[in-house]
Parts: structure tokens; sequence; C-alpha cells
């Protein structure tokens, strides 16, 4: 995917803390627009089946390129994902066992 | 502020001027009298006033706990009224979670931290002093709804809709609700601060397998904080917004489930009981190796399973909600993974009872303290294995024998726990050692006290006297050994016993500040880097920032393995690995300056909870003046910078030393 | 919050404390809001009367001011990599595009809010609008905050007083606008694209 390259050109142009280019943001940027467009689409085309897997791959991959690109976690000291993703994986299970325990997954 | 005079030799007097004005206030410069308290940033003033304030609140909310068992020392107790008396329990409760236990584990942790990890301050001082005043105000806050119409009165996990206004029409519960966020605040910021504190300001050389394991049980807690907190700001935040604003989040009528409320709280809430236990565990750990004159026993182990408390008291929560009807697939869930969570506990007590074992043993009181938790945490812990079986927990649940249940893991945990530490640490504290004769009564009276008090209530709970009930009757006390009177009496006259107990240690610390003899440097040979430092610690802590090599770092500066016999032996007095401490004191050290902001935030941020319930005119002036005073704050450099500071010495200070920012 | 007076050479991991310190505060967050979402999950169905959410929710205006916020990260990281280079002019420029930016998002909000409340979505109307309400109020006050502390430092730069590092001020507020951003980009998904 175009991660590769946008990866490629800022270690090259700032190699220190930035991590990326403005030229990289902005294609970072156009990508979670086209994945909106995608996902706004969902309303007005039937995806069958696929509907909901594909809306809430989609939602977690824009969350992750915006932790990631813009918020530079993917350069960043690993300490930081530990303490970000420490949070929210211990979010998504406990609230996940908090609405099974309502059988809210099995309506 | 920043005025750092050795008492050996005077290296560099260092003035201030108060020529830079940041933000609207000036600096306070003053380092004497009420000033230097109340616009410290200096970790351990405040961990002194956080010490200070949780005292204060243990004796309020101790004199609630009498009242309480005098209302039920015989039947038909007419002590307090029905409303009365919920309000009491309720306030008990809160006062001694909320404003006695966790103030007292924040103020040690603030203390003793940095010393123990050999930095000269928390990352965040200015934070830390706003914690401590948001924790004040919170406490008061919650404390005036006495004279303001009455106290919350639903028990401290307030359960919905019980809450709600149609069954607690007072704003005792509003302030309840509001404090409690304000109170969240504060042990957020300060759960943020010592992460922060504990990963990136250790000394050099200490890796974390080689910090001190009080240290390492608080950092547990600060973690378990940052995550459980918020889930309880969110279900105050529910509760508030129902009872404040007409939202229906427990309206039964608009097709709400209660149980969301029950849910939130004790996802919060059983890590909370971790957050009260652990900072004790971390007590004991540090007390017994000192007074077995041996090492922690499986020191990694006791590492680990602290940690693995921290994690797996997330799944466990809904073991408080076994007769709620939750459904036999989440009781048995539930029911499993509390059962598993009692074998890292039962580790650590193993890890304690083996440092001991073969030790050659000192009764001090400290000592006392920590074997009496040993023995007393292991009961609550057996009789919190009896509930996590879920059919017998609903013979048990509401009754006194969770209250049993709890008071020996509390009282008999984090209390005690925080005892032995008084009496561990006073010297290095104060400077003074506490009476250890009176505090040899202090512990008997206390053992004995609580035992009567709430080894009692197993039996009444057993033969089924319900919690929170304000009356019982003759009728129904039944007869024979397992009759409710007796057992309430004696329960009653334990907590009489427990209280002189508790004042016979508030005499001690009378007796002591009077006692002109100073303690001496390191009184009870001990092992970990707090006691690098003098006696209290002067106000940089260590003179010279020490690099570690070893876990026990002190203890291994005093001793040293003899290559033939392989026994330690002493190579140098605590005296005199001081000395050569002053010897090579850094010259220039710049502490964090003393700042008016922490105080004028917190104030705002309790005329805003005031405003939201007398009047939104007052919450918007509180506004205002938080906004401005945040300008203040983020406009005033944490350290003074250097034109800020009028030398004699014509070198400008250069080593700015590990103390933080903000 | 905005101190930056960091000893990155005498920090045991060699990062800074402030941000070692948002990014926790960051992992907080996430059980805060994972909260909000989950009740508003659990009663997003259960309209007592009121409105359903199928019959409000204007999508292709949920959509127009979500595309807004989430191109206000860009302008944000933009701010953030000029102040890097020590272009203050650019950075602040792109400060105060990405509160406008924010601003827009807020202005959408209360339209939105005001729009739902006439058509019959009051906050005490069913648990779906309390915990609707909530849980949007809930972002809608952090970004807020978000352009505050945003105008706040273009107006600091201009006068240019702020202590420490520049720069590292600049990316701590970007990764709280980000974050907001983030929630965002679930609620949108889980509140207003995925029907009860
Ligand atoms: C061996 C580990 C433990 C187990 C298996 C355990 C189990 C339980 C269970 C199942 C309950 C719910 C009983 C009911 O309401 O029916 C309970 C209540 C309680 N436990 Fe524990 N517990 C343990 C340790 C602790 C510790 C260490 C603390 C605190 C320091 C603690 C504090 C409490 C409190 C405060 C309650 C009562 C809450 C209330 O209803 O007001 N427990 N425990
Ligand atoms: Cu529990």
């Amino acid at each position: 995917m175009t991660t590769d390259t946008t990866h490629a050109a800022t270690s090259a142009e700032h190699a220190e803390n930035h991590g990326m280019s403005n030229a990289g943001y902005i294609r970072i940027a156009l990508i979670l627009a086209a994945i909106t467009a995608l996902e706004v689409s969902t309303v007005y085309i039937d995806f069958g089946p696929f509907f909901l897997p594909a809306l809430l791959i989609m939602m977690a991959v824009k969350f992750v390129m915006v932790v990631s690109y813009f918020m530079h976690l993917k350069f960043d000291n690993k300490i930081f994902s530990l303490m970000f993703y420490a949070g929210l994986i211990l979010a998504v299970g406990v609230y996940a066992a908090f609405l099974a325990t309502f059988k809210f997954f099995i309506q | 502020m920043a005025i750092i005079e050795r008492e050996t030799e005077v290296v560099v007097p260092v003035t201030v001027t108060p020529t830079s004005t940041y933000g609207v206030l000036k600096r306070p410069v003053s380092a004497t009298g009420w000033r230097a308290w109340v616009f410290t940033v200096d970790h351990k003033k405040l961990g002194l006033m956080y010490g200070a304030t949780a005292m204060f609140f243990f004796i309020v909310g101790g004199v609630e706990a009498l009242l309480i068992r005098l209302q039920l020392a015989a039947p038909n107790g007419k002590v307090l009224n029905a409303d009365l008396y919920n309000q009491m329990f309720t306030m008990h409760a809160t006062t001694m979670v909320f404003l006695f236990v966790m103030p007292m584990a924040a103020g040690l942790a603030n203390y003793f931290i940095p010393l123990q990890i050999g930095a000269r301050d928390v990352a965040f001082p200015r934070i830390n002093a706003l914690g401590f005043w948001l924790l004040l105000f919170a406490g008061i806050f919650i404390n005036l709804s006495w004279f303001l119409g009455g106290a919350a009165d639903g028990g401290w996990f307030m359960y919905a809709p019980n809450s709600g206004p149609v069954f607690s029409p007072t704003n005792g519960i509003d302030f309840w609700a509001f404090g409690l966020q304000i109170a969240g605040i504060a042990s957020l910021t300060g759960a943020i601060n010592l992460i922060v504190t504990v990963l990136n300001m250790r000394a050099p050389g200490m890796t974390l397998m080689k910090m001190p394991i009080f240290t390492w049980m608080m950092t547990v807690v600060q973690f378990l904080l940052l995550f459980a907190v918020p889930v309880i700001t969110v279900a105050l935040f529910l509760l508030s917004f129902q009872r404040n604003f007409g939202a229906r989040f427990f309206d039964v009528a608009a097709g709400a489930d209660p149980l969301l409320w029950q849910h939130l709280f004790w996802i919060f809430g059983h890590p909370e009981v971790y957050i009260l236990v652990l900072p004790a565990f971390g007590i004991v750990s540090e007390v017994l190796p000192v007074f077995s004159r041996k090492p922690l026993f499986g020191y990694p182990f006791v590492v680990f399973s602290g940690a693995a408390i921290g994690f797996v008291g997330w799944g466990v929560w809904a073991h408080h909600m076994f007769a709620s009807g939750l459904g036999p697939v989440s009781v048995a869930v539930f029911s499993l993974t509390t059962m598993a969570i009692a074998v890292p506990t039962g580790v650590k007590i193993i890890n304690w009872t083996l440092t001991m074992w073969g030790g050659k043993l000192y009764f001090s009181t400290a000592m006392k303290f920590s074997i009496g938790l040993i023995v007393l945490f292991t009961v609550g812990g057996l009789s919190g294995v009896t509930h996590s079986v879920a059919p017998s927990d609903t013979q048990q649940t509401d009754t006194y024998y969770i209250v049993a249940h709890f008071h020996y893991v509390l009282f008999g945990g984090a209390v005690l726990g925080f005892f032995s530490g008084f009496y561990y640490w006073w010297p290095k504290m104060f400077g003074k050692m506490l009476n250890e004769r009176l505090g040899g009564w202090n512990f008997w009276l206390m053992v004995i006290g609580m035992n009567m008090t709430f080894g009692p209530m197993h039996i009444l709970g057993l033969q089924g006297q319900p919690r929170r009930m304000y009356q019982w009757t003759e009728a129904r006390a039944g007869e024979g050994f397992f009759n409710l009177a007796f057992w309430n009496m004696i329960a009653s006259i334990g907590s009489f016993v427990l209280a002189v107990g508790i004042l016979l240690f508030l005499i001690n610390v009378v007796i002591t500040a009077r006692n002109p003899t100073r303690a001496p440097l390191d009184p009870w040979n001990s092992r970990s880097l707090e006691w690098l430092t003098s006696n209290p610690p002067k106000e940089h802590n260590f003179d010279v920032i020490p690099t570690v090599h070893h876990l026990d770092e002190f203890f291994h500066r005093k001793y040293e393995e003899d290559p033939e016999s392989h026994t330690m032996r002493q190579i140098a007095t605590a005296e005199e690995i001081m000395a050569e401490q002053e010897r090579n004191a850094d010259k220039h050290i710049h502490m964090p300056s003393p700042s008016y902001w922490p105080i004028v935030v917190a104030f705002s941020v309790l005329v805003i909870t005031f405003g939201m319930i007398f009047s939104y005119l007052i919450a918007a002036i509180g506004g205002v003046t938080l906004l401005f005073a945040s300008f203040g704050w983020a406009l005033e450099p944490s350290t003074a910078p250097e034109s800020d500071f009028e030398s004699n010495s014509s070198t400008p200070g250069t080593a700015l030393d590990s103390v933080g920012n903000s | 919050m905005t101190d930056t007076a960091v000893h990155g050479h005498d920090s045991s991991t060699g990062i800074s404390n402030i941000k070692l310190g948002m990014w926790t505060f960051l992992g907080s967050e996430c059980l805060l809001f994972g909260g909000l979402i989950s009740t508003y999950m659990l009663y997003r169905g259960r309209v007592t009367g009121g409105p359903r959410p199928a019959q409000i929710f204007d999508i292709p205006f949920t959509s127009v001011s979500s595309f807004v916020l989430l191109m206000s990260s860009l302008t944000m990281v933009l701010a953030v990599s000029a102040a890097h280079k020590n272009e203050h002019r650019k950075t602040n420029l792109w400060l105060t595009v990405t509160a406008l930016l924010g601003a827009t998002f807020v202005g959408g909000q209360v339209y939105e809010f005001t729009a739902f409340y006439n058509e019959g979505l009051g906050f005490s109307t069913s648990l779906f609008g309390s915990s609707f309400y909530t849980l949007t109020g809930f972002h809608g006050v952090h970004v807020t905050v978000g352009i505050i502390m945003l105008m706040s430092l273009v107006g600091i730069f201009k006068r240019s007083a702020v202590p420490g590092k520049k720069a590292e001020v600049v990316e701590m507020i970007g990764l709280y606008w980000h974050f907001v951003d983030i929630v965002w980009i679930i609620i949108f998904t889980l509140v207003y694209l995925i029907p009860v």
C-alpha cells in the first residue's frame, strides 16, 4: 500500500522525530477522506452481509492511521504506544464484556 | 523558594528577586510560615499535607463508625433515626475509602516514591500540588452536605434507582457525586504524575527490577487509578445528569436498566479495592525484610503477582452483582475469575511468610503491624473466596458477612499496613522515633478491637442480619450462642477498644513531637534508597543523585559479602555514607518554584461545583476564574528562570537537576 | 500543561515528561469515552415515544461536519510540522485554520442539536436522547476545550511569551486534538452509520 512509500520518503527527509513530510501527511489525509466517502456510501449502497464488518474495519483503519501517522505513534518511542494501547485495549475488552452481560451482541 | 542551604557547608546561598511576573500574580517568594505550605510544590510537604488531611478524615469517619455501632449495640437503637443512619453509613464508607485510605496512600506515594527512586521531586510538581488541593476541597465539599440539607444516603455504592431524586430528594447525593468527581480529578492527575515520575525519573542504574517494592506496588496502584477513575467519572456524570438535568439513564419507566449503574460502579469498584490495599502490601514488603534481616523472598514474584492482581482485577467486577439476575453464564464466568484472583494474592502471603522464615526477627511496632496484616488480611481473603462461590454468595450478599469480609481486608489490610508504615517511616519523615512501648499498646488494642468488632460480624451475617438495617429487634435476635444481641454488643464494645487503640497512636504522635530526642540516621538498618537522605530529607532530597547497582541499594552500600564465609559484613555506617554524600554534594540545584496557581485552580473547581448545586451564576464565575488561572499556570515556568535568581556567587547555576515541569 | 522545561538528558527513558504524561492521559481517556459510547450503544434503541435515531439523523450533514473535523487533523499536523521547523508564521496560520475548522464542527453540532430538539428529541425525551446528547456533548466539550487551547496558543505566540519549547507545546495540543478526532471517527460509525 501507500504506507510503504510514504514511510520511505519520510525517513529520508527528517529522520529524527517528525517521521513524515507534509506531502506524506496530505497523502494520509486523502486516504482518510476516501475511506470516509466509502463509509458514507454504505448508507446508500447495499453492502449486504458485508455492511457491518466493512464499516467496523474502515473505522479501525482510520483510527489507526490517525494514531500512527498524525500522532506519530508509529515513529515514536514504544512506551507511548504501550500507554495508549493499554488503555484502548482495556477499554474495548472491559466494555465489550459489559455489553455482553446485557446480551448486547446476541440481540 | 528554591533556596538550598546545606547544613554542613554553605555553598551558594541563592536568593530570589521577584522581578519577573508571569501572568497576573507575582510568584510567591516567601519560604516561611504558612505560605511555605500553601504555595509549595515540594513532594514531601505535599505528602505530609495529604497525610494530615487523610488522618483528619480518618477521625471523622471513625466517629461516624462509632455512632453506627452505638446505634446497633442494643435492640431498637435510638441514637440515630433511620434517615440519619442511612447518611451515617454512606458517609462513613465514602470518607474512609475516598478521603482516608486513598489520600493516605497518595501521601505516602508522594513522599516516598521520589526518595525511593533517587529523584529530587516528581515529574510535575505543580500538578502534584493541584491534586492535593482538589482532594482537600473535595473532602470539605462532600462533608459540607451535613450542614446544607443532609448528606448522601444511598450507601457508598449508591445504587440506582435508589439514588434518584425521588428516593433521595436532598442535595446530599449531588454533593457526593460532584465531590467524588473532584477527588477523581485529583487521583487521575496524581496517577499520571507518578507514572511519569517512576518511568522517567529513576536514578541512573535503577532498572525497573531494581526498584523498591513499595514503589512497584504504588505504580500498579497508579495504573489502576489511571484506568478506573474515568469509569466512575462516567457513572457519576450519568447520575448527576439524571438528578440535575432530567436525563433518564436509570429511569425504569423509560426502559432503563438500573444495572448499568452497578456495572459501571463495580468496573471501577473492584480495581478500587486493590487501589486501597496494594499500598499496604507495598509497605509490608518493605518492613518485613528490614526486621527479618533478610532480603524480600522472591522479589520478582511479589512484583509480578502485584501486576497480575492489577490485571485480573479488571475481570471480576460482577462478583458484586451475583444476586442481581445477571444470568447463569455471567455468574459462572465471574465466579471463576474471582477464584483466580485469590491466587496472586496468596502468592504474596507466601512470599511474606518465607521472608520471615529463618530470619532474625525483630518485633518492632512496625513489624508487629506487618505481621498483623498478614494474619488478618488472610482471614479476609478467605471469606472473599467464600463469596466467589456464587451459590454460597447468594446467602451472604448484603449481610453482615460481607461487612466482615471487607473490614478484614480493609482494616486488617490497608489500615494495619499504613500503621506499619507510620512506625517505620516516622523517623524519616519527622526525624524522631515514635514511642515503641506506646506503639505496642497501640498495636494490641487495635488488633483486639478489630477482631472483636469485625469477627462477630461473620456470625451476625450468617445468622441473616442484613447490612444497612438501622435497628434490630429483640424478637428476631434468636437464642443460644449465635443470638444477634450478644454478638452485636461484642462488636460495639470492640469498636470502642479499637478507637482507644487509635487514640493511643494520636497520643504517641503528640508525645513524640514534644520529645527532643532526634532519631538516629538509620534506626532500623534499612535497605532502600530513601534512607540515603537525612532525617527528614533536605528540600532537594539527595546531595548527589545516587547511581544504583543493586536492588536494596542502601543495604549494599553498608554491607558486602565476605568471599570466604559468604556472610554479609559491614563496610560502612549510614553516617559515613551520608558524610560522603555531603562532601560530593552537587553545587547548583534548582528546585521547582512555589506557585499560587494550584490552589487557585483547585478553588475555582470547587466554586464551579458549588455553583452546579446552588446557582449557575456562581458556576460561571468559577469557570471564569478557572480559565484565568489556567492562563496564569500555563504562562508560568515551573522552575523560575535563571534571571529570577540573584546569585551571590559569580558562577550562575548551570546544572539543572532532575526536577520536572508543570 | 504547557510547561516544557524538559530535562530529556536525565530522564530514565530519554523521552520528555510531558509527552509521556500526555499519552498516559489519552490512555485514560479511552476508558472515559468507552463508557459513554457503551452507554449509548446499550440505550440507542430505547425511545419510548420520542423519535428514533433513523428518523432524525441527517447523514449528509453529519458526514460533512465529520469530514471537516477529519481535515482539521491534517491542518493540526501541518502546524506541528511547521513548529518543528521554527516557521512561526506558518505555525500560527495552521493553528488558526485548525481552530476555525474545529469551530465549524462545533457550530454544526449546535445546529444539529437544535434541529433534533425541534424534531422532538429533548435531553429527557428518552434514553436514546439522554445518552446521545451526553456522548456527543462530551465530545463537543472536548473539541471546544481544544479550540480554546489553540486560540490561546496563537495569542501567546503573538506575544511570544511561551515558556519552554514552543514546538513541544504545539505537539502536545496536537495530540489532544487528534485524539478528539479519533473519538469522532468511532462515534461517526457507531452512532450515525450503523442503524439500530
Ligand atoms: C482474595 C481476594 C478477594 C476475593 C476473592 C474477594 C471477593 C469478594 C466478593 C465476591 C465480594 C462480593 C460479595 C457480595 O457483595 O455478595 C466482595 C466484596 C467486597 N470486597 Fe472482596 N474479595 C477479595 C479481596 C478484597 C480486597 C483485597 C478488598 C479491599 C481491600 C476487598 C474489598 C471488598 C469490599 C469493600 C467489598 C464490599 C463492597 C460492598 O458491597 O460494599 N476484597 N469481595
Ligand atoms: Cu470485588
